[in-house]
């Protein structure tokens, strides 16, 4: 177990973090993540409030759509990503543990009279359940079946009374969903699901931490303190297609500004030979000069690589690009390809 | 957790078994448990000499990086290279298919320094 934002959380399960990425490969991965926060806005204004604090554009969406955004500082920088989920009378947003409290307080700070901001996150539990059989085993155990919504999109469901907001979502690559339902609920809807998979002969599996990190590193998203942070901003990590440039929103103009500038680093994807790139490992060109850092680098099980995440200089990230990343000193052939590593399956 | 009784154990987890003239190299199963799934293993040249206590290369797991340490010093006259494809057979099987090299030892006295398979259980409390 391993402490992290407040909550004890388990790094690996016996079967080991290997054997748990692989099996939300194949089958079902259940992971425990009500370290993640709720937080519901409503009120008159509400809507105008959401679109001007996060970078995504949000005015388009229509019950049941939920959508990814980033939330920005007036500096551009990144303070958190989220999920915006599109509710009758309200907006569901779905933060980051470490960034909970933070979160929370910026959009207090931010809200204008009339709207109401509330942390749901104490009373909401929040379990995924991801991989090409989730679909299959929450049909199986839930009214009314969740295959029938689209990526991207909620519904209502109940499983075994319990009432469940089910999200078509995920931190994986994989299909599946992300459900919230009542934290006293938890201990027997996680039980209820293992042994549902078990009784129906679909293998489904406790997940942990380090598997959770290597599914979506391989699918290329991104974790919050790696490839986006308060000292990264969208456009040096890719994600100017979250950032919807026709609408007003907290951190625009430091953005456009920044675009006329130019970045002076870039996210890239890069693969090792000869040993494990891990975060903070200086990326250097072929003369040895120091051109980058890694932010995040692991053994990747599915594509069976060695890979990191690193912001080198723009000039450096064409695919194919030769540079080498200093494992323990040592220059380790690395070389930039396309990210991600494992198109998810929704995208294939 | 298993312990080869035919091998001695230095108190960083590597074992040395005597195999004929040669000394063989891993890494504990306490060590290997504790480590985690092991997904790269950085071994020395064939022929490098190095001395006791001396490191040798390193394991990585998920988790974390570490050094490996000689337990015998001695000339390295092969190492695992099945572990470049397989760095899992150090987890699956440490004392047979996941060794990592065979020495030479410059002295075999000093395996007897080395901790005897029930003294090395007792420091990882296994009885």
């Amino acid at each position: 177990m391993a402490p992290f934002a407040g909550f004890d959380m388990p790094i690996s399960y016996p079967t080991g973090s290997v054997e748990e990425h692989l099996v939300t490969r194949r089958s079902v991965g259940l992971f425990d993540i009500d370290h993640m926060g709720q937080i519901e806005i409503s009120g008159p204004g509400a809507d105008e409030y959401v679109s001007r604090l996060v970078s995504a554009r949000v005015s388009d969406m229509v019950v049941p759509q939920a959508r990814y955004s980033l939330l920005l500082d007036g500096e551009g920088f990144v303070l958190d990503d989220l999920f915006v989920y599109r509710m009758p009378d309200s907006w569901w947003i779905v933060v980051n543990a470490s960034n909970r409290e933070a979160d929370f307080a910026w959009f207090t700070a931010h809200a204008p009279k009339g709207v109401k901001v509330i942390d749901k996150s104490d009373e909401t539990y929040m379990i995924a359940v991801q991989g090409p059989r989730a679909i299959e085993l929450l049909d199986a155990i839930g009214k009314p079946a969740v295959s029938t919504l689209e990526r991207f999109t909620w519904g209502r469901i109940a499983i075994e009374g319990v009432p469940v907001l089910f999200g078509r979502t995920g931190y994986t690559g994989e299909d599946g969903g992300e459900l919230f339902f009542p934290a006293e609920k938890a201990e027997f809807l996680w039980k209820h699901i293992l042994d549902s998979g078990a009784k129906l002969g679909i293998e489904t599996m406790p997940i942990g931490l380090a598997a959770r990190d290597s599914l979506r590193f391989e699918a290329g998203m991104p974790l919050h303190g790696h490839e986006i942070s308060p000292s990264i901003k969208p456009l040096e990590s890719g994600f100017k297609w979250a950032c919807d440039f026709e609408k007003d929103f907290v951190g625009k103009e430091a953005l456009e500004k920044l675009a006329a500038e130019g970045v002076t680093r870039k996210l890239v994807g890069l693969e090792v030979t000869g040993g494990v790139p891990r975060e903070g490992y200086d990326v250097v060109d072929v003369s040895g000069r120091k051109v980058g850092v890694c932010v995040a680098g692991m053994f990747c099980p599915t594509v069976k690589k060695y890979a990191a995440n690193a912001f080198v200089e723009p000039g450096l990230t064409k695919t194919g690009t030769r540079l080498a990343v200093l494992v323990r000193g040592q220059p380790k052939e690395a070389v930039v390809v396309k990210r991600p590593l494992y198109v998810p399956a929704y995208r294939r | 957790m298993s312990i080869d009784s035919k091998a001695r154990y230095a108190e960083s987890h590597e074992y040395a078994r005597l195999d004929g003239a040669e000394v063989v190299v891993g890494i504990s199963d306490h060590a290997q448990a504790e480590l985690g799934d092991i997904v790269f293993v950085e071994l020395p040249a064939v022929g490098k000499t190095i001395a006791k206590g001396q490191t040798f290369g390193v394991v990585e797991s998920v988790k974390a990086a570490s050094d490996l340490y000689m337990p015998v010093g001695g000339t390295v006259v092969a190492v695992n290279a099945a572990l470049e494809g397989d760095p899992a057979l150090v987890n699956r099987d440490c004392y047979g298919e996941g060794w990592m090299l065979r020495v030479k030892p410059s002295d075999a006295a000093q395996l007897d320094v080395l901790m005897d398979a029930a003294a090395y259980g007792a420091t990882v409390g296994e009885a």
